[in-house]
């Protein structure tokens, strides 16, 4: 970080006013001439924070996506697929249970599985084949697909969220002041639990990547993988435990993202594509830039549905554009 | 030898759609129906519909038998088009009934405008362009369109609401902005203000932020958007707390919003929303239609009460079968006596009296229904007005109705209406 900082001076700089600017926005009451210029301030911490929140659910998506390209040099593109059944299958559990965070559970190990044998009966036979693994993770997502729309139809289903984070709470930020009356924004808190439970499992990530053994045999992986296996380590069971753990987190995403949006056909591929998006943005392989892709494409299309409703899809593709353009290997990549 | 017999095989495969000469005696209409893709539901409603024009005349006219062929389409235009074509040139049908989603009527009527002489009956498809903008000759549409879905429940609104401010959302694409047209011209007119527009892109999934932005000094918000948006934006909606009034655009309380799984969907119950048909209408030919419906199709091969799609495909089918029998059946070569005939029509369907205008577009009725909760739980719309023979022009005279200009974001300009 530091040897960052002290090679690029300028930028360090620009993104700390950036950064401040933005932290003055959200915490500071907003005069009246300001709410005048950029419209009520509660319109813009909302679009910030679902910008966050939206994010939060891509990094989901994106961070099992980034893992299992560093370490297997292997574009998945099924895995849109594997959060849709993660969908449908926690709506099952939790219908039939009652309890949403017992679906997360079993969502986790029963797609986390199915990655297991994807790996071990598809992947596995044709390691460093780009081009057939592309077509066999297409064809495999096309067949899922249309199990999935055999076994549940072409309605929707929304995942119901637990009483204790059903409506909106209270953050302890200013949203408006009118007159002597101060209003505190009003948040869906589902949503938050969700922020804090991605930011959480960041961090685990990020732990368990640079502080265990297991984490550096992956790193180890993603650099050099003949000499990880010519050093005696059994590179295939590392392969199914990373391709199972991002299976499973792709399957909890989709439970995620039935809660505060739906389960529907046709979710598969929006967010293939938007975990594609954000991996592009991010760097192929790396967590943090999963992180901050996903952020960036959160937040430019919830900002971009507010203050330009017509351009907001083009700004998810400016955005990857332009990092394709300047820093083609991802603003995270190396 | 194998090559050969292959060959062989192949040139009867294609001269055999030549043989389908027109019989003397036979009638034969091409039916367009979606058999895969979203509307698939529908398109099997639909010919459920037609099938029960055809049994109502038992499938003769003064004599001659009645034939029909199916042409299988998805939602696309394309695809409507190379159908309706092969129906003409190789089945060499009478004329088409169909097709049914909105894009592919646009696209037949072009396409009616190369076969004069046929002639094309609208099904189901609700794009106001079809009719209104450049229309063809020889295409009829006996249904009201998505702009005449939304009409007289803006003054339901505000005369037996009182909700005289509204922000409105709707889905930023065609059908978005002509139901949405039809509601706010009804709505500027009878006096009530549009506070704030908003545009969601389709399928963009995460609404938060819009909802952050609306007004909160509103009477009403008026959402028209459909399926699983629709559930998405009810969803966040509640979870925001949002608890204005809703009102609904035609496919923002169907069937499809209204039977699937979750809560989202309690957001809606009292909303007031408008469409062709109301489930629950107390009107003797109603009645009679639904339970013809009802004991024409076994339980299970069916919906529970016949969807607009069986509605629709049967009001075209009906109109084409009175018109077949007021010409005794005879098509004139140009189908001149035809064209006249289904001009003339004047039916009492199940939803209603249907007539056509100048351009053959349905004035029609338009019911105004409010979402309820059934004993059993299940949300279903229930019958408040009817506005009868609302045309595609909104009962304004040509003139004034092309000043508003075509549906847009910013059409029509409420002010200026309300001012009128």
């Amino acid at each position: 970080m530091n040897d960052l900082i002290r090679r690029n001076p300028v930028w360090t700089v620009v993104i700390a006013l950036a950064a401040a600017v933005l932290l003055y926005f959200i915490v500071a009451p907003w005069s009246s001439g300001m709410e005048e210029v950029l419209g009520r301030k509660q319109i813009f911490l909302n679009a910030v924070f679902n910008g966050v929140t939206l994010g939060a659910l891509y990094f989901l998506v994106a961070s099992g996506f980034t893992l299992i390209f560093g370490l297997m040099k292997n574009v998945n593109l099924a895995h849109g697929s594997l959060y849709l059944l993660g969908g449908y299958l926690g709506y099952e559990v939790s219908e039939a249970t009652g309890s949403w965070l017992f679906s997360f559970v079993v969502v986790f190990i029963a797609v986390a599985l199915l990655g297991v044998v994807l790996q071990y009966t598809v992947f596995r036979r044709m390691e460093g084949e780009d081009l057939r693994q592309t077509l066999v993770t297409i064809g495999i997502s096309i067949v899922l697909a249309d199990i999935m729309l055999w076994l549940w139809g072409g309605s929707s289903y929304q995942i119901l969220s637990p009483d204790w984070l059903r409506g909106p709470v209270e953050l302890p930020l200013v949203a408006a002041v009118r007159g002597d009356d101060i209003y505190f924004l009003r948040y869906p808190s589902v949503r938050i639990a969700i922020l804090v439970a991605s930011i959480v499992l960041g961090i685990l990530m990020w732990l368990a990547l640079n502080r265990t053994r297991i984490g550096m045999l992956i790193r180890a992986g993603v650099d050099d993988r003949d000499m990880l296996a010519a050093s005696g380590v059994r590179v295939q069971i590392i392969f199914m435990v990373v391709f199972a753990f991002g299976a499973g987190l792709a399957g909890v995403a989709g439970i995620v993202g039935g809660t505060f949006q739906s389960v529907v056909a046709g979710e598969d591929m929006r967010f293939l594509l938007a975990s594609l998006v954000v991996v592009i943005v991010g760097g192929m392989g790396s967590i943090l830039g999963a992180a901050l892709g996903a952020v960036l494409i959160g937040l430019a299309e919830q900002l971009g549905s507010v203050y330009a409703p017509t351009y907001s899809v083009v700004f998810t593709f400016l955005i990857m554009a332009a990092v394709l353009a300047f820093r083609p290997q991802g603003l995270m990549g190396r | 030898m194998k090559k050969q017999l292959i060959g062989t095989v192949a040139t009867i495969a294609m001269l055999a759609p030549g043989l389908a000469m027109a019989e003397d005696g036979v009638i034969k209409i091409g039916l367009l129906a979606p058999q895969e893709g979203v509307f698939t539901e529908g398109g099997n409603d639909g010919i459920r519909g037609f099938q029960m024009a055809l049994n109502n005349y038992d499938s003769e006219i003064d004599g001659k038998t009645i034939e029909w062929v199916l042409g299988p389409t998805d939602e696309t235009p394309d695809n409507a088009v190379r159908q309706a074509r092969r129906l003409i040139e190789q089945e060499e049908v009478d004329f088409i009934i169909g097709p049914l989603s909105g894009s592919q009527g646009i696209a037949l009527r072009d396409y009616a405008k190369t076969i004069p002489n046929k002639t094309i009956i609208d099904a189901a498809s609700g794009a106001m362009e079809t009719t209104y903008v450049e229309p063809a000759e020889n295409y009829f549409r006996y249904n009201a369109n998505g702009m005449q879905w939304g009409y007289g429940l803006g003054s339901y609104v505000i005369e037996e609401k009182g909700w005289t401010r509204v922000a409105t959302i709707a889905a930023d694409y065609s059908f978005g902005y002509t139901n949405f047209m039809g509601f706010a011209v009804d709505f500027c007119q009878a006096g009530g203000e549009i506070v704030d527009r908003f545009w969601l892109p389709l399928g963009s999934g995460d609404f938060a932020s819009i909802i952050a932005a609306l007004p909160y000094d509103v009477d009403a918000i008026y959402l028209g958007v459909g399926g699983s948006d629709a559930i998405n934006f009810l969803n966040q909606y509640e979870q925001a707390g949002g608890d204005t009034n809703l009102i609904g655009g035609t496919i923002m309380a169907d069937q499809t919003v209204l039977s699937a799984r979750g809560r989202a969907k309690e957001a809606l119950v009292g909303t007031p929303t408008s469409g062709p048909i109301a489930d629950d209408w107390d009107n003797e030919g109603w009645k009679a239609y639904v339970e013809n419906y009802q004991t024409t199709f076994p339980e299970g091969e069916r919906f529970a009460s016949p969807s607009l799609f069986a509605t629709n495909y049967y009001n075209a089918t009906m109109a084409a079968l009175i018109a077949l029998d007021e010409i005794d059946g005879e098509l004139d070569d140009d189908h001149a006596n035809f064209h006249a005939a289904l001009s003339a029509i004047d039916m009492e369907a199940p939803n209603g009296r249907i007539t056509v205008d100048d351009k053959r577009q349905a004035i029609a009725s338009v019911f105004i229904t409010e979402v309820v909760e059934g004993d059993d739980g299940n949300l279903y719309n229930t019958f408040k007005s009817r506005v009868e023979d609302v045309d595609q022009m909104l009962g304004m005279s040509e003139e004034e109705f092309a000043a508003l200009g075509l549906p847009s974001r910013d059409t029509p300009d409420c002010e200026a209406l309300r001012n009128q």
